[in-house]
């Protein structure tokens, strides 16, 4: 029975990791319908950042961890302001193509610096996150991704149901022709939105590689994972997105630990595509609201 | 330029995607507190006029070739929306375009995008208090409410952003009469109240007209007859093809309808 509890709570904090970076997905989809295939590559970079961070510039966890974030954010920008604003008014399948090249350009780039070897952080977790009942022990590693992932779902949740810049950046999302005709910057409400993507995927990184090691192949590959939480919970559900993940997660903690390990990767492919064949919008993708 | 002219468009003419041209020439004004119609019938060059006035022509890729828009003696033609709105024109889309899956409220909320940061309470009072039907509604998305209370919906969410000049494009488009006749009253009131300049484009030229000071009449791209609101309705060939009434007065009958149909040849 601890067996269970130990793989649900696992399951969760693997699936809100997964969930918090397909809401960055879904978001540059949502705001501009570009599918991003850089958001792997964006996991790692975040990843790597840190390392960088708290090996060779020696910085104290936390710091490092901000300056990660910050410098996630600044990155997600600067990409929809450098690579894709150019191409805006462009056939959507180009920027499609663009985010393929810049998946490609970021991954040589690692390669190049700190090459394919499995990685690892300094252990650096404080003890007290190691939670203990009787046999049940869940290492701080996920108890971290647990913290993490219910902070930033609510940040993001009050953010979007709540802040103005939220309600711009929602209604860029439902009608990009009336928010223009009403001033709001629709093209910061891109920079925006990837800017928080990158932000999401960068924070998921670093706590996959503290659970799993940093290695440039699995952390991008991690970033395909997107697509069946993306598509469970609908493309273009934010908490469709969250509860995706969770799914995911669940299901590969479970197979992994009842199963076998190596039908990990399959099985969410599996589950995938039979509920495709049921809910073809995904779980809990929009119902189109047919008045109006 | 005269001192109450806030709007002027001299000449201009619009081409979309580089050969598509659409505006031949059309020349307007709007004074200062005035409401202004635009009439014309399907395909005339109406809405192409607003979009070139508010700067949405470019997303479009139209663009205005020729001629200039001058607002408050300062050229705005080919400009972005997002300059332009910040200068004080808004416009209200042809067929309501609301944000179906935000609330009545938060489409409002979306109307001070244009003055991001500074505090709104007021404002919003103040469009509950013109569309009361609105306040019922404001926790309700906006995709689910009717078209009536959709019209009230966008002129409300323009109004938010507090334009100098409102630009309206065919509010009373599917409505029920009743319900056209409380949005024309109210437009006329927000005119009177909040002293904005409304240039109003629709097909209703009856109604339009009763509550304009001016009115133009647009055929293909060019403005064909302008005057003061009242000269217009009395005008026997307006009172034909565009008020469907014969020269005295009494409504058409279906015999004579081939007029009609031939005038309405740009549909
Ligand atoms: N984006 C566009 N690209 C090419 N042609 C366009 C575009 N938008 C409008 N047109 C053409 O311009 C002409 C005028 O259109 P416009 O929408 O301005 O007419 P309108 O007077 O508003 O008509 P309605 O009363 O039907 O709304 C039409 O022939 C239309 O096909
Ligand atoms: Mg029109």
């Amino acid at each position: 029975m601890s067996f269970f509890f130990q793989l649900l709570i696992n399951g969760i904090s693997l699936g809100f990791l997964y969930g918090l970076s397909a809401m960055g997905f879904v978001m540059i989809f949502k705001s501009s319908s570009v599918l991003n295939f850089a958001h792997g590559e964006l996991i790692a970079l975040g990843a790597f950042f840190f390392l960088a961070l708290v090996t060779w510039a020696q910085l104290p966890i936390a710091i490092a961890f901000l300056v990660t974030l910050a410098g996630c954010f600044a990155l997600g920008f600067l990409i929809e302001r450098i690579f894709l604003r150019p191409l805006i008014g462009e056939p959507l399948i180009y920027v499609i193509m663009l985010t393929v090249g810049l998946a490609a350009m970021f991954k040589g780039l690692m390669l190049l610096i700190w090459g394919g070897n499995l990685q690892t952080y300094p252990d650096f977790l404080p003890g007290f996150l190691t939670l203990q009942w009787d046999i049940l022990n869940i290492p701080p590693a996920y108890s971290a991704a647990l913290i993490l992932g219910v902070t930033f779902l609510t940040v993001f949740g009050l953010f979007f149901k709540y802040s103005p810049q939220g309600i711009f950046m929602r209604s860029v999302a439902d009608n990009q022709k009336a928010a223009l005709s009403l001033g709001v910057h629709v093209q910061r409400v891109f920079a925006l939105s990837w800017a928080i993507a990158a932000l999401v995927a960068g924070m998921s990184g670093v706590v996959l590689g503290i659970i799993n090691g940093i290695n440039v192949h699995d952390l991008s590959s991690i970033g395909l994972k997107v697509f069946p939480v993306v598509i469970l919970g609908g493309l273009d559900s934010l908490s469709g997105a969250i509860i995706g993940g969770l799914i995911i997660g669940l299901l590969e903690t479970f197979t992994g630990g009842y199963l076998d390990p190596s039908l990990r990767d399959v099985i969410p492919y599996l589950v995938l595509v039979l509920i495709l064949m049921v809910r073809p919008y995904g779980l809990f993708g929009l119902v189109e609201i047919e008045r109006v | 330029m005269s001192g109450s002219t806030i709007l002027e468009v001299n000449n201009i003419s619009v081409v979309y995607s580089d050969v598509i041209q659409v505006l031949k020439g059309v020349s307007l004004m709007v004074e200062r507190h005035s409401i202004v119609s635009l009439l014309g019938s399907n395909g005339a060059g109406k809405t192409t006029t607003l979009k070139a006035i508010s700067g949405l022509l470019k997303p479009e890729n139209g663009r205005v070739t020729d001629g200039m828009i001058i607002y408050h003696d300062e050229p705005i033609h080919n400009q972005v929306p997002e300059v332009i709105t910040r200068r004080g024109i808004i416009q209200v889309l042809e067929g309501r375009q609301p944000f179906k899956y935000l609330t009545v409220e938060e489409n409002l909320i979306v109307g001070t995008a244009i003055r991001w940061g500074k505090p709104y309470k007021k404002d919003l009072e103040l469009i509950y208090h013109y569309f009361p039907a609105l306040l019922e509604r404001r926790k309700i998305l906006a995709g689910y409410c009717s078209g009536g209370e959709l019209q009230m919906l966008v002129m409300g969410r323009a109004l938010m952003a507090k334009p100098e000049l409102l630009l309206l494009d065919e509010p009373s488009l599917g409505l029920a009469p009743m319900v056209v006749d409380e949005i024309f009253q109210i437009i006329r009131k927000i005119n009177e109240e909040q002293k904005t300049s409304i240039l109003l484009v629709e097909q209703n030229a009856n109604m339009a007209l009763h509550i304009s000071h001016y009115g133009y009449v647009m055929e293909n791209g060019k403005i064909v007859m302008e005057g003061p609101a009242r000269s217009i309705v009395e005008n026997p060939d307006i009172r034909e093809f565009y008020l469907g009434m014969s020269a005295s007065g009494q409504s058409k009958s279906y015999k004579d309808v081939k007029s009609y149909r031939r005038r309405k040849r740009w549909l």
